[in-house]
C-alpha cells in the first residue's frame, strides 16, 4: 500500500528542479561560436575570392547578415519556432550594442592616435601659431592661443547660461503653472536647435545691430545660447527628483519658498546640478559653428575678450585642416587630441559629481555630519 | 443620538464650510517667483529674439527676390538670382539618409542596454552613449573626413553597381572612385553617428520605464523575453522614440562642420546621393558669411527658414513625447 502510494507520487511527481534563468548553456555557446566562425569563413570566401570587392567595412556588412542568417538556421535545427525568434532578436539587438561601441573606441581612438604626433612636442602647447609657416617643422607652431582662447569664451558662456538655465529649471519645477508646459517644450526644442543658428543670431543681434566686433565675447554668447537649454533641462530632472518631503519638512518649519529652495532643494540636487553644468560645458566647448560666425581666426596670443579677434580649438583644427602642408594636418589632429581630451576630462567630473542620487551622502560628508554630530 | 453624531459633517446641518486654504507669500517670496518666472520668460524672449533678428536681417534679401527665394535653384547674389530651392530639400535629403540608418541602430541598441544586457554592462553602455554624443562635432567631422570616406567608398560604387536601379542609388557619372567620393551618402552616414547617441539615450530611458507589472504579466502568460520586448516594451515607448527621433532629425538638419569638411557645394537639387556634390543652408553660411552684406542678409534669410522648420521639427517631437503615457511618467 505504502510502496504503491510511493510509486504513484514518484511517477506523477518528478524530482523537481530549480530553473535557473539565463543560464549559458553549452548547445547554445557552441551554435553562437560555431555561426560565427562559419559566417567569418563563408564572407572571406564570397567577399575576397568570389565577388572580389573591397572595402573593410563592407566585409564586416556582409559577415553579420550571414552570420545572423547562419544562426537562425542553426537554431531552428535544435529549437522550436518561438525559442529561434527569441534568439535571433536577442543576438541582433547585441550586434547593434557592440556596433555602438565599436564606432566609439574607434573613433576616440583614431583621434588620439593621430594626434599623438604634435603632442608629444611640449612646444605644442607653449607656442602659438604666430611664427609658423606654411614649411615650418613640428617643433614650432601650437595650441597656446587657441587654448586660451577656449577657456575664455567657454568660462564666459559658463558664467551666462549657468544662472539663466537654472533659474529656469527652478520655474519649470517650483512654479509650474500654465506658462511651465511650453516652457519646458521649448527647452527641449531648443536643446536640438542647429548651432550655426545661435552664431548666425549673435551674428545678426550683437554684431550688426549692436556693433559689437568679432571677439570671444561674441563667441561666448553664442556659445551660451547653446549651452543654456542643456543646462536648464539636466538641471530640471536633478531638482524634479528632490523628495517632496524635504520641501514640506522645510515649509512645515516655516521657512519661506525662496528659503526651501535655497537651503533645501538646491543643496540637496547639488552633485546633480553639477553633473548639469560640466555636460553642458562639455557640449559648448566643442562647437565649432557658433565660434565660426563670430570670434574670427588669428594665429597670435589674445588675452582680452572684448577687443580683437581670438582663435579657439575647435577654429584651429577648422582653419589647420585647410592648409596644404602635413604639419599643419598634424597641428589638426593635435588640437582635436587636445579638444577630445579636455571633453573627457570634464566628462569624467560629471560621471564622479553625478554618481550620487539627490539626497544620498557620499561616504565624505557622511563623515562630515558624524564629526559635526558629535562635537555638539 | 448616533444618527445626530453622524450626519453632522455634511455642511448644511451644522453650517460648516470646509475652510479654503491658502498661503499669502512674504513680499521676499514674491520676488523670488517673479525672478524665476522672469528666467521662464527669458527662454521664450531668446527664442523671440532669433526669430525677430534674423527676420530683419534678412529682409532686405527677401524683398530683393520676392517669392521666388523658395523656388530659385541657384545662388548668384549680385544678379538677385538666389534661393534655397536647391539647398534646402539637398540638406533634407542628407538628414533623411542620416536617419534611416541612425534609427534601426539607435532603437535596437537601446533595447539591447535597457533590456538584454547584464547590469554592470548597462552603466558602462549609458556612459559610453553620453560620451559618444559629447564627442564635438569637429572632432566627428575629421573623423569622417580621414577614417571613414576611404574606406565607405568600396560600399557606395558596390551599391551603384549592383542597386543602379533605385533612382535614389543611381550613378549618373561613371563608375569610378573619384565619382563617389565627397557624397550626401557619406556627410550622411558621418551624421548618422551622431545622431544615434541623442535617439538611444532618449529612448533608453522611456524603455526602462516600462511598467514592471506588464512585463511580469507577459512573462506569466508565458512569452519568451521577445515577445514581451515586442509586446509591452516598445508599445510602451513608442512616442518616446518618434519625439526622440525628430530631435535627432532637428540636430541631423542643423549640422553644420560634418557637412562643410565631406561635402563640395554644388546649387542644383542633387537627389542621386551617391555622386559628388551636395549641399545644405548650414553648409551655405559656413561657407559664404564672411561675402558682403547682401550674401549675409541672404544668408540670415536662408538661415530663418531653417530655424522655423528645425523648430517646428523639435516642438512637435518634444510634444509627442511629454503627452505620451511614458511622457507623463516621467513628468509627473
Amino acid at each position: 500500500m505504502t510502496t504503491d502510494a510511493q510509486a504513484l507520487r514518484s511517477t506523477a511527481v518528478p524530482a523537481e528542479r530549480r530553473v535557473r534563468i539565463r543560464q549559458v548553456s553549452g548547445a547554445g555557446a557552441m551554435t553562437l561560436g560555431g555561426a560565427a566562425g562559419g559566417a567569418l569563413a563563408l564572407t572571406w570566401l564570397l567577399y575576397e575570392r568570389i565577388l572580389a570587392a573591397s572595402g573593410v567595412l563592407g566585409f564586416w556588412l556582409s559577415w553579420y547578415v550571414i552570420f545572423l542568417l547562419m544562426y537562425a538556421a542553426m537554431a531552428a535545427m535544435q529549437w522550436d519556432k518561438l525559442a529561434v525568434r527569441d534568439r535571433v532578436a536577442s543576438v541582433a539587438l547585441a550586434g547593434a550594442g557592440v556596433l555602438t561601441c565599436a564606432i566609439v573606441f574607434d573613433q576616440v581612438g583614431f583621434s588620439l592616435a593621430r594626434g599623438l604626433a604634435a603632442v608629444t612636442h611640449v612646444s605644442f602647447f607653449t607656442h602659438t601659431l604666430a611664427n609658423a609657416g606654411p614649411l615650418s617643422p613640428m617643433a614650432d607652431g601650437g595650441v597656446l592661443g587657441a587654448m586660451v582662447g577656449t577657456l575664455e569664451e567657454i568660462g564666459l558662456a559658463t558664467l551666462f547660461s549657468v544662472p539663466l538655465g537654472i533659474t529656469a529649471a527652478i520655474f519649470l519645477v517650483e512654479v509650474g503653472g500654465a506658462w511651465a508646459r511650453p516652457v519646458r517644450t521649448l527647452v527641449e526644442a531648443m536643446t536640438a536647435l542647429p548651432d550655426i543658428i545661435a552664431g548666425l543670431f549673435v551674428l545678426a543681434f550683437a554684431i550688426l545691430t549692436l556693433g559689437l566686433q568679432h571677439c570671444a565675447l561674441a563667441a561666448s554668447l553664442a556659445l551660451a545660447v547653446t549651452m543654456m537649454p542643456i543646462v536648464a533641462r539636466g538641471s530640471e530632472t536633478v531638482i524634479r527628483l528632490v523628495p517632496g518631503m524635504l520641501r514640506e519638512a522645510s515649509y512645515a518649519l516655516g521657512s519661506s519658498q525662496w528659503r526651501t529652495v535655497w537651503n533645501v532643494v538646491l543643496p540637496t540636487a547639488r552633485s546633480g546640478l553639477s553633473t548639469a553644468v560640466v555636460l553642458g560645458m562639455a557640449r559648448g566647448i566643442g562647437e565649432t559653428a557658433p565660434v565660426l560666425l563670430t570670434a574670427g581666426y588669428i594665429k597670435g596670443l589674445n588675452f582680452n575678450p572684448v577687443n580683437g579677434w581670438q582663435t579657439s580649438l575647435p577654429m584651429l583644427i577648422f582653419n589647420e585642416r585647410q592648409q596644404p602642408d602635413a604639419n599643419d594636418l598634424a597641428r589638426a589632429f593635435g588640437a582635436g587630441f587636445t579638444l577630445l581630451l579636455l571633453v573627457l576630462v570634464l566628462f569624467t567630473i560629471a560621471r564622479l559629481l553625478g554618481g550620487n542620487k539627490p539626497g544620498e551622502l557620499s561616504r565624505r560628508s557622511r563623515r562630515r555630519i558624524a564629526r559635526e554630530t558629535v562635537r555638539r | 443620538m448616533g444618527a445626530e453624531l453622524l450626519s453632522s459633517p455634511s455642511p448644511a446641518a451644522s453650517g460648516d464650510v470646509p475652510r479654503r486654504i491658502y498661503a499669502r507669500s512674504s513680499a521676499g517670496d514674491k520676488v523670488f517667483r517673479g525672478v524665476l518666472r522672469g528666467a521662464g520668460m527669458a527662454v521664450m524672449a531668446i527664442l523671440g529674439l532669433i526669430l525677430a533678428f534674423l527676420a530683419l536681417r534678412g529682409w532686405s534679401a527677401f524683398r530683393a527676390t520676392g517669392l521666388s527665394f523658395f523656388t530659385t535653384q541657384s545662388w548668384f547674389i549680385s544678379t538677385n538670382k538666389f534661393g534655397i530651392a536647391a539647398i534646402l530639400p539637398d540638406g533634407i535629403l542628407i538628414a533623411l539618409i542620416a536617419m534611416i540608418i541612425a534609427v534601426p541602430v539607435a532603437i535596437a541598441t537601446a533595447l539591447y542596454i535597457s533590456e538584454y544586457a547584464p547590469p554592470v554592462l548597462r552603466r558602462a553602455l549609458t556612459s559610453l552613449i553620453d560620451l559618444m554624443a559629447a564627442v564635438p562635432s569637429i572632432v566627428w567631422a575629421m573623423w569622417g573626413l580621414f577614417f571613414l570616406e576611404p574606406r565607405i567608398l568600396g560600399i557606395s560604387s558596390w551599391l551603384a553597381r549592383h542597386l543602379g536601379f533605385i533612382p535614389f542609388l543611381h550613378s549618373v557619372l561613371p563608375l569610378t572612385t573619384p565619382s563617389f567620393t565627397t557624397s550626401a551618402f557619406i556627410a550622411g552616414v558621418v551624421i548618422s553617428l551622431m545622431v544615434i547617441p541623442i535617439v538611444t539615450s532618449l529612448s533608453r530611458e522611456v524603455f526602462s520605464q516600462a511598467p514592471q507589472a506588464e512585463r511580469e504579466a507577459a512573462y506569466a502568460l508565458g512569452s519568451t523575453r521577445w515577445a514581451m520586448v515586442r509586446t509591452v516594451v516598445l508599445p510602451f515607448g513608442r512616442a518616446g522614440v518618434i519625439g526622440s527621433s525628430m530631435l535627432g532629425m532637428g540636430r541631423a538638419l542643423g549640422e553644420t562642420i560634418v557637412v562643410t569638411f565631406i561635402l563640395s557645394p554644388i546649387y542644383v537639387f542633387n537627389f542621386h546621393v551617391l555622386n559628388t556634390g551636395g549641399n545644405s543652408i548650414p553648409f551655405m553660411i559656413a561657407l559664404n558669411f564672411s561675402n558682403g552684406p547682401k550674401t549675409v542678409s541672404a544668408l540670415m534669410a536662408a538661415g530663418l527658414v531653417l530655424f522655423a522648420l528645425t523648430l517646428l521639427v523639435n516642438v512637435i517631437g518634444s510634444m509627442v513625447t511629454s503627452r505620451s503615457r511614458s511622457g507623463l511618467i516621467t513628468v509627473n
